[in-house]
């Protein structure tokens, strides 16, 4: 059972969660036409061993969507932001 | 009755003022409050308990702990009947009703020991070979002689009737194991400040120290300090049986049985404990030593002999063979001897601790050194022993046997998260590999030996696991204790080959023989091992017996044990009621159903429920018809001729505010939505980053900076969550907050051609002609003190409103509109009326956006021909979504009078053989009554040719013809709607 510090909630259990994805992929801008930004936003992943940044949210709580930095090996936790000031 | 001649007159931890009957095979015994069923047969002199699992030998009682590979019996009777369960560790209640298993027509005259004369064919790697061999008809023919032979207990087939509970927990520290070590650790940790669970899976605290009796009287003094600590809760009958990730423990803990249970109290319960630091306290087990008919009743473990005279007061024995490779047995036999008993002690080793055997002779101990027991006397009770030593084979009479090979750390739970055990030659034993900085280990389980090593261990790590969790007050020293202690194994003991019956794994029969025959046909990985032989693989997981094959196998290729490897350890430690897992959580609690603010009067009205994902909706209303065929066709038709309300509160609700609404709307649909009016809604398609269809729904603009979204009832939860995780990663800087508003707001459609003239009657404030609230129009009110929203949109090709008012007053207003419809005939109509209607009309749904399609592929392409900018365009352009043969929709109209389209039939072309996919498949369909026939939408390549179709049904066995038309089959033009 993961444990994410929200940090607006506190500690909760990851069943509050939803899992969101890779939060390293760039996003192309919404009116960038380019298929092939496009193509390695949506399907090309690094899926490393070790620390990795994804997207969490918590849906069963405030709602919002966090990055979760995640070891893939251990599962332990590093740090968790919400994602819009990270982005801002 | 009166306890028997097996028992002591006094000592253990007995309450000998409560003597508890029970029944074993029909008869009845007694024991005292304080003895587990292993006990109190033992001390009522029954030593034969069951049968194995494949030759049906006969078994008693090897340990007097979760270890238990023999003494398996079955508990209860009709819907309670609970197989497999240790005799070790069943807690003595008044009424306990136990079985032997495996037997038959009893334990004494098993008419299937005669599968021990067929031993050689059902020896290692049989089941493999009959399942893989060459020929799979020797399992046909083995089948029914296996099945009624080999096995544990039955299980009822009944529901379970009862209740379970299941919770999460939490502590700074969890300290697993109540012996020394634990005690020491818990005090520690709660005097530095730290919340504290204890977890001890008997159902009294102490572990080994129960059987030392000179450990007494300072596990009673902690016992009452740690009872009196307000930060310290001690969890009995509680096995800490899986660890998963974030030092997040699994439990199951048994009901007290004397605490009376009322009625819908749980019989166990299932905890997840999530702790800041675990300190494993978990001991270690004894190993048996491997030699012939090592199996017989009579034969235990030396420290569970120790158990049994000291915590129970139960000499199983009054002629005793100690055999050992370990010191730790002596103390057995110094306790056996102050209690009366003849003692013979077969040591393995050319030497033993020189004290040890002054005293053992002082008191009266035969002692044999670098002697192993050969071969056991005796069928269903040990009569007699062979000793093998340097001077020959001697025979010695005996009534109970013990053995000791050494010690085997319980590290299952430190390995659980993947933490490989390392192996340790000192002390000839697997201990804990390096644990993460939350976890700590202390006494046995550490490979430590002794009563004060695993004191001092539980208190510095008590005090370092508080520290975890902020808390460093001040720890005041442990109490000593004087007891005599043990060194651990000096030398390394090693099956001896040639034995014949000598047991390895007791529970699943695999003898050292088998092991020699894996190893010889290729076997060699522990890995292999397990599965040829089966080794490991029984309730017990092999907790007696994994070691000894380790060391065997080692010993045949010649490696080392660490080479030879060590199996995984898998939860659960110790076999779970799955029902507990489940708790309260079964049948309708498993998945509670969402329901309406309408869904009482539906019930009430003939509405024959449907489970529509989350939702229960009304399928049909019994007035329309006798069966949903009847019925939905009948609602349809009054659709079209009259009028229908449908409760569509399950659509998903999504209320959209703030300068950049317009904007935000305008990207997440394909279609446009900048220029949508205030108080108009448009109708929008949402596509993914792949450029497949989403969700459709419709979205109505109430102002300027707000808007009212509807999604599909199926897509609500998912549609909401992508809208903030665009505004929350991809786009913060637009400045639009979006909040499910789906239970605040139930919603009808009224449709049909007297909907107009019916919202007329029951809302006179509003003006419903086409000139002041034409199609796609919106209008607000209130109904009672409630807002009202009414946006005229069809679904079904026909005149509709929607109307939306506060949940609460979402009865209320159906039953409004019902009496204000009653003149014009309106009637309730179901989902399968309600799928028939847009299927009729052209509307695609679930079954055609079914994360496969693209807007081209359904027909909308041409919405979005001069747009950009907007969610999943660049992937949707791609050039796979543009190939001849796409699927794109289509109508399909039966034409074989008489017959029936099917959803999922494959399309192929007239005069084609009816095989692999086809050329499409029908989604959706119905029987039209505007038609009189079947109609049904469909996914054909665009590169088919011609205008007719074989629709294969192969489920059923059923072929029919089909024309290709245009999806829509009613009303081209939308006269209806906008009427
Ligand atoms: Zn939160």
């Amino acid at each position: 059972m993961l444990r994410i510090d929200c940090p607006c909630c506190g500690v909760r259990d990851h069943s509050e969660f939803r899992y969101g994805g890779d939060a390293t992929a760039e996003r192309p801008a919404h009116d960038n036409p380019d298929l092939d930004a496009w193509y390695r936003y949506v399907y090309v992943r690094a899926n490393p061993k070790g620390l990795h940044r994804e997207f969490w949210q918590h849906v069963l709580g405030c709602r919002q969507w966090l990055v979760v930095e995640r070891d893939t090996v251990t599962h332990s936790i590093h740090s968790v932001n919400f994602s819009r000031r990270q982005r801002a | 009755m009166t306890p028997t001649e097996k028992r002591l007159a006094s000592g253990g931890y007995l309450d000998r003022s409560q003597v508890l009957k029970f029944t074993f095979d029909g008869r009845q015994y007694a024991g005292f409050k304080g003895d587990t069923l292993a006990s109190a047969l033992l001390a009522s002199g029954v030593s034969l308990v069951g049968r194995s699992f494949k030759y049906h030998r006969p078994r008693g009682i090897l340990s007097a702990g979760a270890e238990e590979p023999n003494a398996l019996v079955t508990v209860g009777t009709g819907a309670r009947r609970e197989p497999n369960l240790p005799a070790t560790m069943l807690e003595l209640a008044p009424g306990l009703d136990a079985a032997s298993q495996n037997n038959w027509p009893s334990l004494r005259f098993d008419v299937q020991s005669v599968n021990s004369l067929f031993s050689p064919l059902l020896s290692s790697g049989f089941y493999y070979k009959t399942f893989m061999g060459p020929s799979r008809r020797a399992w046909m023919f083995y089948e029914y002689f296996i099945r009624r032979a080999a096995g544990l207990g039955k299980a009822t087939m009944m529901p379970d009737p009862d209740v379970y509970d299941s919770r999460d927990d939490f502590t700074d520290v969890a300290v697993v194991g109540g012996g020394a070590a634990g005690l020491s650790a818990a005090r520690a940790a709660a005097q530095a400040g730290a919340r504290v669970l204890l977890i001890e899976q008997d159902f009294e605290i102490g572990g080994r120290l129960l059987s030392e009796p000179a450990g007494a009287a300072w596990l009673q003094a902690m016992r009452t300090e740690l009872e009196s600590m307000p930060n310290l809760r001690i969890m009995r009958r509680t096995t800490a049986f899986g660890l998963y990730d974030g030092n997040t423990l699994a439990l199951i803990e048994d009901a007290d049985p004397f605490a009376g249970r009322d009625m819908g109290a749980a019989r166990k319960t299932f905890t997840l404990l999530h702790a800041q630091s675990i300190v494993f306290a978990t001991g270690a087990i004894e190993r048996p030593m491997v030699f012939a008919n090592n199996d017989r009743p009579g034969v235990m473990l030396n420290s569970a002999i120790r158990a049994y005279v000291n915590r129970y007061a139960v000499l199983p024995g009054r002629n005793i063979v100690i055999a050992t490779a370990d010191d730790s047995a002596y103390l057995t036999a110094f306790d056996l001897l102050a209690h009366g008993a003849r003692v013979t002690i077969a040591d393995a080793r050319p030497m033993a601790e020189p004290t040890l055997l002054t005293r053992a002779k002082q008191m009266g101990a035969e002692v044999h050194l670098a002697t192993n027991v050969a071969n056991v006397k005796g069928k269903y009770a040990v009569e007699g022993v062979v000793l093998a030593g340097k001077a020959g084979t001697t025979g010695v009479s005996c009534d109970l046997v013990g053995m000791s090979a050494g010690w085997s750390p319980v590290l299952h739970l430190t390995s659980h998260q993947g933490v490989k055990p390392v192996y340790r030659p000192d002390i000839d034993a697997f201990v804990p590999g390096p644990l993460p900085e939350t976890q700590f280990v202390a006494g046995a389980a550490t490979g430590s030996s002794g009563v004060s090593a695993a004191i001092a261990e539980g208190a510095t790590v008590g005090r370092a696991a508080a520290a975890v969790a902020g808390k460093v007050g001040t720890v005041a020293e442990a109490p000593a204790l004087e007891i005599e202690e043990t060194a651990g194994p000096t030398t390394v003991y090693k099956p001896i080959f040639g034995q014949r019956k000598a047991f390895v794994d007791f529970q699943m029969d695999v003898t050292l023989d088998d092991i020699q025959l894996a190893q010889r046909e290729g076997y060699e990985s522990v890995e292999h091992l397990k599965r040829y032989t089966t080794l490991g693989m029984g309730t017990d997981q092999g907790k007696t017996s994994n070691i000894n094959a380790l060391k065997a196998m080692a010993k045949l290729r010649g490696i080392s044990i660490p080479v030879a490897g060590t199996t995984t350890f898998r939860p659960p430690y110790t076999p779970v009621a799955i029902g507990a897992v489940a708790g309260r959580a079964r049948g309708h609690h498993f998945r509670p159903y969402r329901l309406t603010p309408i869904h009482d009067w539906h019930t009430a009205n003939g509405a024959q429920m449907l489970e529509v994902g989350l939702w229960m909706r009304p399928w049909f209303f019994e007035a329309s018809g006798k069966d949903v065929n009847a019925a939905y066709v009948n609602e349809m038709r009054h659709v079209r001729s009259a009028a229908g309300i449908m409760d569509i509160s399950t659509l998903g609700k999504i209320d959209i505010q703030g300068p950049d609404a317009a904007t935000f709307l305008d990207r997440v649909y394909a279609n446009g939505f900048a220029s949508l009016k205030v108080g108009r809604a448009r109708y929008g398609v949402m596509l993914r980053d792949d450029g497949i269809v989403f969700d459709d729904g419709t979205t109505t603009r109430l102002g300027p900076d707000r808007f009212f979204m509807t999604t599909s009832t199926a897509k609500a939860a998912d549609v909401l969550s992508w809208l903030e995780f665009l505004l929350d990663t991809a786009w913060p800087d637009l400045r639009v907050s979006v909040s499910s508003v789906s239970d605040e707001w139930a919603g009808m459609s009224v449709a049909g051609p007297e909907s107009g003239k019916i919202l007329a009657a029951a809302f006179p404030d509003i003006g419903f002609s086409n000139e002041a609230f034409p199609h796609m129009g919106l209008a607000e009110g209130a109904f009672r003190d409630s807002p009202l929203r009414i946006i005229r949109l069809s679904y079904s090709g026909e005149r509709a409103y929607e109307i939306y008012v506060g949940a609460s007053n979402g009865e209320a207003a159906w039953r409004h509109l019902i009496d204000a419809g009653a003149p014009y005939g309106l009637k309730p109509y179901g989902v399968e009326a309600l799928g028939a209607l847009r299927v009729e009309k052209g509307h695609v749904a679930g079954p055609e956006i079914d994360g496969r399609t693209t807007l081209s592929d359904l027909g909308m392409g041409r919405m979005v021909a001069k747009r950009s900018g907007y969610v999943g365009e660049a992937l949707s352009r791609r050039e796979a979504f543009t190939a001849a043969n796409r699927q794109r929709l289509v109508g399909l109209k039966c034409i074989e009078p008489g017959k029936r389209l099917r959803g999922g039939a494959l399309l192929f072309a007239p005069g084609e053989p009816l095989e692999g996919h086809g050329h499409g498949r029908m989604t959706s369909i119905t029987y039209s009554p505007e038609l009189d026939c079947y109609v049904g939408l469909g996914l054909l390549a665009a590169d088919f040719e011609g205008d007719e179709v074989i629709a294969s049904y192969p489920m059923k066995n059923e072929v029919v013809r089909a024309r290709v038309v245009s999806p829509v089959f009613l009303d081209p033009a939308g006269e209806r709607m906008h009427g």
